[in-house]
This record gives C-alpha cells, structure tokens and sequence, in this order.
C-alpha cells in the first residue's frame, strides 16, 4: 500500500511538482493539497514546499499562514503529523508558529541561488534518520530571506534540546561561520539550515532536497531527506500513531 | 545648526500597479475580515538630519526622496516630521508635529 | 495673436502622411476617428508591425522536419518524439529597460514566458542576453543593476530557472543597453494551441490582471523614436510586471489548455487588446465585435483609446464557445484572476469597437455606439510594409573570402609580449570573466531539471520519464558586426550552433532577436539588410529553419546607432542525456585535439579589445560548410563516445578555451602548437569552426580519423595534467620573444591553473565595482 503523502499549493508555490516528482521517485504517492481546502484528504505527512506563495509579498509566508489548508495543517501537526517546509514552506512554518525562529533578508540583500553543503545534525528524526551519513549534504538554495534568526535564548534552547536539524559546513566539514560567504551564504546565525521542534514532528530547512534527489541533476544527497519522511510517514500509519489527514 | 527626524513613506504612485496591496487584498477573506478595500503598500524611511535649520533640513530630506529613496517614475513619497530625536542647540526642543496632509502625496 | 499651428494629430501619434494615406485606403477612402488612429498608430508601429523588415524576414528558411509552429506563431515549435515539442523564442525589451531597468527588464521576461505558455507549453528555461556599455560608467552600474535584479525578481517569484544567457559590454551599448530574453517550454504536441479566434458567433473572453493605463503609447512612441538625453515626453506610464500573477496566469492557461476549452488563445503584450483581438481574428478570416464596457479597468475615468492600447501585463485574450464559458469562468476565479467576456466572433472581418453594452445576442445594445471599425487585417496582416533604402558605408571592409590569400600584417606589440600576461587580462577581463556575482541572483534550479545550469557554455535541462535533454544557447556577436555585418550574424549562428552541437545535442532551429539601428537611414538598413542575409546564408548551411522571433530597431542614442548585433538562441536536442559531453578536462592523461583550423583575422576579436590591432587588419573568415562538417563530426564523435570534453573556440581564442577546461576540472595541460601565422593569432584569435577536445589517449586515433574523414583539419596539441597551462609555440610564426627573455622556446605561456581561476573569478565583481 503506497504511503499518500501532501504536498500544499499556495498560489505562487513553485515546487510543488518538483517536490511530487521527488516523493514519486521514492514510493510514495504525492498529494496535491490546495490551499483553500481545510481538509488534508487521509495523507500520512504533509510538505509545504518552495516558492513564492501569494509573491512573498509583505512578507514571505505570511499571508499563506493565513490558508484555510494551514488550520488544518496546524491541527494535524497538533496530533503529532508528520510536517516538513521547505524553504517558502519553512517560512510559512515559521510564520505560524510551527517552528521557532524566523528567516530574514539574507546578508548580502540579494536573492542566491547556488549550492551549499550541510550537515544533519541528527540522524534519529523522522527526516534524517535514512541518510547514509550526516554529511556533507550537498545541496541548492534559492532564495532571498533564507537568513535564519531567533534571539539569543531560543538559540541556545535549540543548541541544547536537539532542535537544530541541518547546519551549513564549509569545505572542512565543520560547521560554517556566520560570517562565511561562501559557506553560509544567507547570513543565518549558528549557520543554522533546518529547524526541528521539541515533538519532534515538524521540521523546516532552507535549502531544497528535492532539486538534489538524482545524480543527473547532481546531487543524490537530498534523496534520503525524503526517503527518510516516505518511510516514517508508512511507519506511522502501520503503528496507526497518528489519526492521518482528519482536520 | 539642529537635529530633525524625519519619515519619507514611500508608496505605488496613482495608476501603478501595486501587486503587494492586490495580494493583501486578497487575502482578507482568509482572515474573515471584510469591509477593507484600496490596500496601499509601500515602504517608511526613517532619518535623522542635522542642518541650519528645519527648511533645509527637510530639503536635504526631499532630495534624497527623489533620488533615492523612491523611483520617481513609479513612486510617490510623502515627508512627514517626527518626534523624537529633533533637538535645536539654540532653542528648546520644538514639539512633536502631526503628520503632512496628502496634498505633499504628489512631491 | 496668431495661433501656433498644432501638429496633426497622426503626426503627434507618430504616424506619417504616407501612413495615413494609406489608412484612409484600408478604411474604403474615410478619415479614422481619433479612436481608429491611435489603434493604428499602435499596430502600425515598427514594434508591432515590423514594417521595415517583413521583406527582408521573408527571405528566411522557416521550413524543417518536425516544426510544428514558425514565424508567424507566437513561438516556434518543434516536435522532439515522445509526443512531446519543444516551444522557444527570444525577445526584446531594450527600450523599457533604459527607461526602468528593473520593470523592463521584468516585463521583458514576463512577455516572452507568456509568448510560450499561450501555445500550451510549461515554460522551463530562460536564458537572458544582456548588453551594456563601459562597466566603469555609472549609469551602466546603475542598469546593470536594476536589468538583473529584474530578470531574477520576475523568473524566480513565477518559478522558471535562468538557466543561461549572455552578459556583454561594448561601448556600442553605452547609450542603448540590450536586454533579450528567451525562454523555452516543453509540452505535448497533442495540446498546441494557436492564436487565432475561429468560429462566429464564440466569445472573447479577457483574463488576467485587470486593465490600467500601463505603457500608453509605449509600443509606437517608444520604440519608433530614438533616445535624447532625459526627455519626459518620451516616459509615458512605464508597465510594471507582477510575477505573483504570471504564475497565476501559467496555472490557469494551461489547465484550460489541457481541459480542451478554449478555442484559440493570445497573449496580451505591445499593442494590448488591440493587437490581441486583430490578430487573433486576422489568423482566423473572422471579425470581433469588442463590449468596452466589459473589460475589467484598475483605473477610474480610462478613456477607451487608453483602454485598447494600454500594455498592463499578465493578460490573456481566449476564443470560447459558448457552451464552455461557465467552466472557463470556474478556472479563472479558481486561480484568483479576474475573467471577463469582453466580445463576440463575427463573420465580417471587422475589429468593431462598441461602448455602451453589448447584449446576449453579441449585438450592440439600446443606447450603445460603435466607436471604431476597420477590417482585422488592416491593422495586422495588410499593414503597411515600407520598402526601406539600404546603402553600405562608404568606407568598408570586406572579410577575406574563404581560402583567399592572407597577407598576415598584424603590427602587434609582439615583442615583449608576456602571453601569460595576456591571457590572465582577458579571463580577468569583464567580457570573459565569470558570471557568477549575476547568475547566482537567478534560481536555476527551480523545475529539478537543470543537468548543467549558467556559467559553462550551453544550458542543459533534462526531461523526466525520459532519456532525453534540451540544449540551449544564445550567442551574437557585435564586434565583428560592426565591421562586417553579414559575417557578424553568419558568425553569431555557427557559434550559437556549434556551443549546443559540442554537447552532443542535434540542433533543432534558431530563433533570432535583430537589434539595430533606425531603418529609415540607409546605412542601418543596409546593415540589417546583411545581417538577415546573413542569417539565412548560415541556417541554409547548416539544414536549421528559422522558427521566429523578434527584431528591434531604432536603437539609436545621439551617439549613433549601435553595432548589429543580432542575438541568436538556439534549442537542440540530445536523445541520451548519458551521453552528454560538458567543456571541462576530465582525465589525467587525456589526449588534447583541436579540430579546424586557426586563420588570421584579429579585428573583432577580444585580444584586440585589450591589445590593439592594425588597421588593415580584418577579422577571421568563415567557411559556412566547414562548419556544418564540424558540427556533423561532433555529433557523430560523442555518439560514438569517444569524446571526454569538448569546448569552443570563440572569445579569446584557443588560450582561453584551454584555459576554461584547465579551470573548470582543476587538471592542467600541456600542449605545443606550430605557430603558423603569429603568436597572437595562435593563442588568441577567434577564427571560427574550431573545438578544443580532449579524449581517452586509445581514442585519439579513432578521432582524428573520424574528424579527416569529415574534411576537418584536426591537431593533436598535448595532453591534459599538472597544475598548470603550459602552451609551447614553435616555427616560423614565432618572433622569438621569449628568447629575448631568456626562454629556450620561440613562445611559450606557463600559468598555474589557480592563478587562471583566481584571474577569472574576480574580474567582473572588479569591473563593475561590486564587493568580492
């Protein structure tokens, strides 16, 4: 039985296919979720993908946050579903209060598209834990407030409880510097990419495993970021854990 | 020689296509919200300007509106005074002023 | 006090006395109305009706295996198997994006998208051709600038990778920057939707953002007239792009597309609902009958002259049967956009403008009035066409003809000449320097298809659920133009041929953007005369129809007019993306061939951009068969697999090809190359028809044999590894310069590769004053 897995549309979303070709390609069966429909139709996770939804305009996820299908996004999170953003979808997580922390224009005020190395910094979540190794990941970002901040408390909660997921590395493998051009080209602090929350079920990053799942477009590295939520998303419906898709 | 504080609030000058106000706009059902219409969204500067007095202040200000800080050809700006950091060294502070109509809109 | 006479109101409109005259024969012998002029003055417009070049554009070969749409089409298409094709175009916006570098450039890129989604297809790719002048200047700072930022502002928000394209500075450009953007879609041939309106009797249905008065006159009095220096009449409401509702847009016309319900279907761009409903009902042989009333306005108080020819952006024009409307109206609310049936199909011809309602039945309504009526094909297909003057300069220089004796007379600075000098200034230079501080504002990896993306030649994108690759390139060359502008266009289509054939792709057609002067002097006509002779000579060569595009003229400032630059993109196709061949050294070890050979011509080329060249000097020759044999040689090689690289010879000559696949794979090499002519002309002339390959050493036989059965000449020069670009000149070419400095070798260029990658990552971040 193929695990359904949600992918949201937003007006503007621009990865939604992207991201359904890449849940295709690892056995799962994507989900179109449009966004003025409060229902999630039975999925057994959700992804809010990359894009511009309604423009970025204002401020990028804001007015998304706002979508009836986030309510019942919010709800299906509050049950311990299985939520992954990422980058506009990371932005929208941040919005709504799914993640801590929130992205910022990036440093140089510009919008990047290029590809950057990061490490997972857990392998036991639901998201990571079948990757190969924690890293590097090589990886593309495109983006132009991918600059991860929180004040200085919540960074140090995040440090310590786990809830820093993927951290950009520089050529040595260590975690960049926030001052790194190269490395951490958006500026974040902690060189933080991805985010994790203290249940463990909703996670965001900025770079996009979904455009690096196939050697042909030159990266496989993000393939077992999505390998990894096809897999707990069937766990979780074998184990019957979660109530799937009710709003 | 004094201190003024000035705003340059910078919007969509008429007959522009204002995409940021349509998308806000738009979403307004999503908030349950109605009775809201003719969204405008632009953008506040906010500065500070030491000068002979407040006129050539605001002079430096409006030119630095007009080159800078908006695009002339798609945007209006308005100048408004405000309180705050303004300080005369030869004179009391001078009060808080309520901000410039919309006939300065077209400036 | 006596009255200043007023000028004429056509002439205020940009319309001349033989225009008008010949309106007044299209309309059975009457005056237009005020209304009818300014439709007329907007289609009739060079922009619009391509009055001065139809004649010559006619002259292309536009016929080809598997074109499914040509000119004519609001893009080309070609079939590429699996049901599948491929729609492409290149366009301009050079005008508006002197004016407002960040909106035309953005609008730039939201026309010609719309230009490929109206056929049916997704689009995929753009690849954005940029030119500019001095990048000391200012002003060029302050374009560059704003043109990027709007190519990524508009492609990144509606979700289409820039995937490739050109950056160019010359001060040509100084007074008339270029932007021409291409775009490229994939879609099943099954679902080609045209641009025409049939059927009497549908509706004309408008969706899309709603109508302001974005860009009046902006078509006929923008780009029919040349620039002076900051003049404000010449700056009517410029148009302002939303990428947030283009995306809305893609979604929408497609499903409609797909869900089989429209009858036709057009974009909206120069000319608005004018141009949209003229040509729609010209294609078909029927009329439209248009409510004014009915379209959806942002404005208050719009006059309808404003209302039809107002240039709001994101707008399309669809033929509906009636039956289908309440579906068609579900689309369009679905996705946000505002939808409207705007007219009627008629079987009279006629472009009918009505104000006052239209009723049920399609027929004006109690109380309403016909401001405007001309036969559609007036304003479109039977506008005027101007048999314009073309006269050469009187001082020219003709290229050598191919196999002419060339008496080499380059009076270069030969002594004292430190060719490693002079190969780190050209990478370094800002025409040949990494791209990188502007592609990296682009996404290029939106749609996870790009294979091989900006910044390494020709763009690769690969199509899911198959083994299969589009290729695609954009190249033109001005500075042979100016001298020579039938060779500068046959030079630009070989290079933008040869940069998707050293893949391993078969090219499939060309799409050409001419920008050139005012066709009205003869000069400039003469040259665009040439230049399209030019095209058709090397597309006839090489088997390639033309499948459209664009051309632009007027591009004039007080400072002249710019050199001919004709821009051509080009799509090819590669049936095994397992046997793609990318420009970088692979191995160590790895034998090093060119292929063709190196014939004098400096003029033109970058060297003499940085060094100087003689006066009597020409640029290089080009043998439009040989060409065609090295393309056919490249596919056949790489099919064969026995190529491991291949890249190029163009700007900077055989030392900066060497130079980018030491670069790009981090392995150096080690060649030697008898110096036939001089040592300028070995190491960095830019004479055509010439790759740099590189290939397993048991290959190289094979390759070579290949390459002469071909009738190419082929060279083996050395050998790919170290960590440096060691190239050796020996024989009577060399002046023994390096001798002078204590050398053993007549010539020689020693450089380490990262001193190569230090020079070339720096130089346009440097040119252009921006940070590291």
């Amino acid at each position: 039985m193929t695990v359904r897995i949600g992918v949201v549309v937003f007006p503007g979303s621009n990865c939604d296919r992207d991201t359904m070709h890449a849940l295709a390609q690892a056995g799962a069966e994507p989900v179109g979720l449009w966004h003025e429909q409060a229902a999630l139709q039975g999925v057994a996770a959700v992804i809010l993908p990359g894009g511009f939804a309604y423009g970025d305009y204002l401020r990028a996820g804001v007015i998304a946050r706002f979508s009836p299908v986030m309510r019942a996004v919010t709800a299906f999170a509050d049950e311990g579903g299985l939520v992954l953003g990422i980058c506009n979808g990371f932005q929208v997580l941040a919005e709504a209060g799914l993640v801590p922390g929130a992205l910022l224009r990036n440093r140089s005020l510009r919008f990047l598209g290029r590809e950057v190395a990061v490490s997972a910094e857990r392998l036991d979540t639901p998201f990571t834990h079948a990757l190969s190794h924690a890293g590097p990941l090589r990886m593309p970002i495109a983006h132009g407030e991918g600059c991860y901040f929180a004040d200085a408390a919540t960074l140090d909660a995040l440090e310590s409880d786990g809830g820093v997921l993927f951290r950009y590395v520089d050529g040595a493998g260590a975690a960049a510097a926030e001052d790194d051009r190269d490395a951490n080209p958006n500026g974040s602090l902690r060189a933080i990419a991805g985010v994790i929350n203290a249940r463990g079920n909703v996670a965001g990053l900025m770079p996009h495993p979904e455009r690096a799942a196939e050697a042909v477009l030159g990266s496989e590295d993000g393939a077992g970021i999505v390998r990894s939520l096809v897999e707990s998303a069937a766990k979780a419906v074998a184990e019957r854990r979660v109530t799937v898709g009710m709003s | 020689m004094s201190t003024h504080r000035f705003a340059v609030n910078v919007t969509p000058k008429p007959g522009i296509l204002d995409p940021q106000g349509r998308a806000v706009e738009g979403s307004l059902d999503h908030l349950g919200i109605s009775g809201v219409s003719a969204v405008l969204v632009g953008r506040r500067v906010e500065l500070t300007v030491d000068a002979a007095d407040e006129a050539a202040a605001r002079a430096v200000v409006e030119r630095l509106a007009g080159e800078l800080l908006a695009n002339p050809l798609i945007e209006a700006f308005a100048i408004e005074s405000i309180a705050g950091a303004s300080s005369t060294t030869a004179a009391p502070p001078a009060p808080a002023r309520p901000p410039e109509t919309a006939g300065e809109r077209h400036a | 006090m006596a009255e200043r006479p007023v000028e004429p109101l056509h002439r205020r409109l940009g319309v001349t006395d033989e225009e008008l005259d010949a309106i007044r024969d299209r309309l059975g012998g009457r005056d237009p109305n005020d209304l009818e002029l300014a439709m007329f003055s907007v289609m009739w417009s060079e922009h619009c009706s391509y009055k001065s070049s139809k004649p010559l554009l006619a002259t292309l070969p536009t016929a080809g295996a598997g074109v499914v749409a040509g000119p004519g089409e609001n893009a080309g298409v070609i079939s590429i198997g699996d049901g599948l094709a491929v729609a492409f175009k290149i366009e301009s916006h050079n005008h508006p994006s002197a004016v407002e570098p960040y909106q035309g450039a953005a609008t730039g890129v939201g026309g010609i998208l719309r230009d490929i989604f109206t056929m049916g297809a997704r689009p995929i790719a753009v690849l954005d051709a940029l030119r500019f002048g001095d990048p000391d200047d200012a002003r060029t700072r302050h374009l560059v600038d704003g043109v990027v930022r709007g190519v990524g502002g508009y492609g990144n928000c509606v979700g289409v990778p820039t995937v490739g394209g050109e950056l160019v500075f010359d001060p040509t450009y100084a007074g008339n920057p270029l932007v021409n953007v291409m775009a490229i879609g994939l879609m099943e041939e099954r679902l080609l939707t045209l641009a025409a309106a049939p059927g009497p009797g549908n509706l004309v249905v408008l969706f899309g953002s709603t109508t302001g008065r974005d860009g009046i006159g902006g078509a006929s009095v923008l780009a029919s007239a040349t620039f002076s220096d900051d003049d404000p009449s010449k700056r009517p409401s410029v148009q302002v792009g939303d990428p947030f509702a283009e995306k809305l847009l893609i979604e929408a016309s497609l499903e409609l597309i797909e869900r089989g319900l429209v009858e036709g279907l057009q974009d909206l761009g120069a000319g608005g609902i004018t141009c949209a409903t003229s040509e729609t009902a010209d294609r078909a042989g029927t009329g439209i009958l248009i409510d004014l009333d009915a379209i959806p306005r942002r404005e208050p108080d719009m006059e309808p002259f404003e209302v039809m020819i107002s240039e709001s952006q994101e707008r399309m024009c669809a033929a509906v049967r009636p039956d289908r409307w309440d579906a068609v109206r579900e689309v369009c609310e679905r996705w946000g956009l505002p939808v409207a049936i705007i007219g009627r199909v008629t079987d009279d011809g006629d472009i009918v403008v009505v104000e006052g309602g239209v009723d049920a039945g399609g027929q004006p309504g109690p109380g309403a009035r016909e401001m405007a009526r001309m036969p559609a094909a007036a304003l479109t297909s039977a506008a005027i066409v101007h048999a314009r003057l073309a006269a050469p300069p009187q001082h020219r220089r003709a290229a050598p003809a191919p196999g002419a004796p060339i008496d080499p007379s380059d009076r270069l600075p030969e002594r004292g000449m430190d060719p490693g000098a002079v190969l780190l200034g050209l990478l370094g230079s800002a025409n040949l320097s990494s791209r990188r501080a502007i592609f990296e504002q682009y996404d290029s990896t939106v749609g996870a298809d790009t294979v091989a993306g900006p910044g390494r030649g020709a763009a690769v994108l690969r199509i899911k659920n198959t083994t299969k690759a589009l290729v695609a390139s954009t190249d033109g060359n001005q500075s042979v133009g100016a001298l020579d502008p039938y060779l500068g266009a046959a030079l630009s289509v070989a290079e933008a041929t040869r940069n998707v054939a050293i893949t391993g792709a078969r090219p499939l057609g060309v799409t050409n953007c001419l920008n050139y002067g005012d066709p009205t002097r003869p000069e400039a006509f003469w040259q665009l005369s040439e230049g399209v002779r030019g095209l058709g000579d090397a597309c006839r060569a090489l088997g390639l129809p033309v499948t459209g595009g664009n051309v632009s003229l007027y591009n004039e400032s007080p400072d002249g007019s710019i050199a001919p630059t004709p821009e051509i993109g080009v799509v090819g196709l590669l049936e095994d993306i397992g046997r793609l061949v990318g420009p970088a050294f692979v191995t160590e070890g790895d034998t090093i061939l060119l292929i063709g050979e190196s014939t004098p011509g400096l003029a033109g080329s970058a060297y003499a951009g940085l060094a100087g060249t003689a006066v009597e000097d020409g640029p290089p020759a080009l043998d439009l068969a040989r060409e065609a044999a090295l393309q056919k040689f490249l596919r056949e090689a790489i099919e064969r697999e026995l190529v491991a690289s291949a890249q190029d010879v163009s700007g900077g000559g055989l030392a900066v090809a060497l130079a980018e696949g030491a670069m790009w794979s981090g392995l150096g090499a080690r060649v030697r190359l008898a110096a036939a002519t001089s040592p300028a002309v070995e190491l960095f002339g830019e004479s055509p028809s010439r790759v740099v390959m590189t290939a397993r050493p048991r290959f190289a036989p094979a390759l070579m044999l290949l390459a002469l059965q071909h009738g190419l000449p082929v060279e083996e020069l050395g050998v790919v590894g170290g960590d440096h670009l060691v190239m050796e000149l020996t024989g009577a070419g060399a002046t023994g310069a390096s001798e002078e400095r204590g050398s053993r070798i007549a010539d020689a260029l020693e450089v380490p590769v990262a001193d190569l990658r230090h020079a070339w990552d720096n130089g346009l971040v440097r040119a252009l004053g921006w940070e590291g």
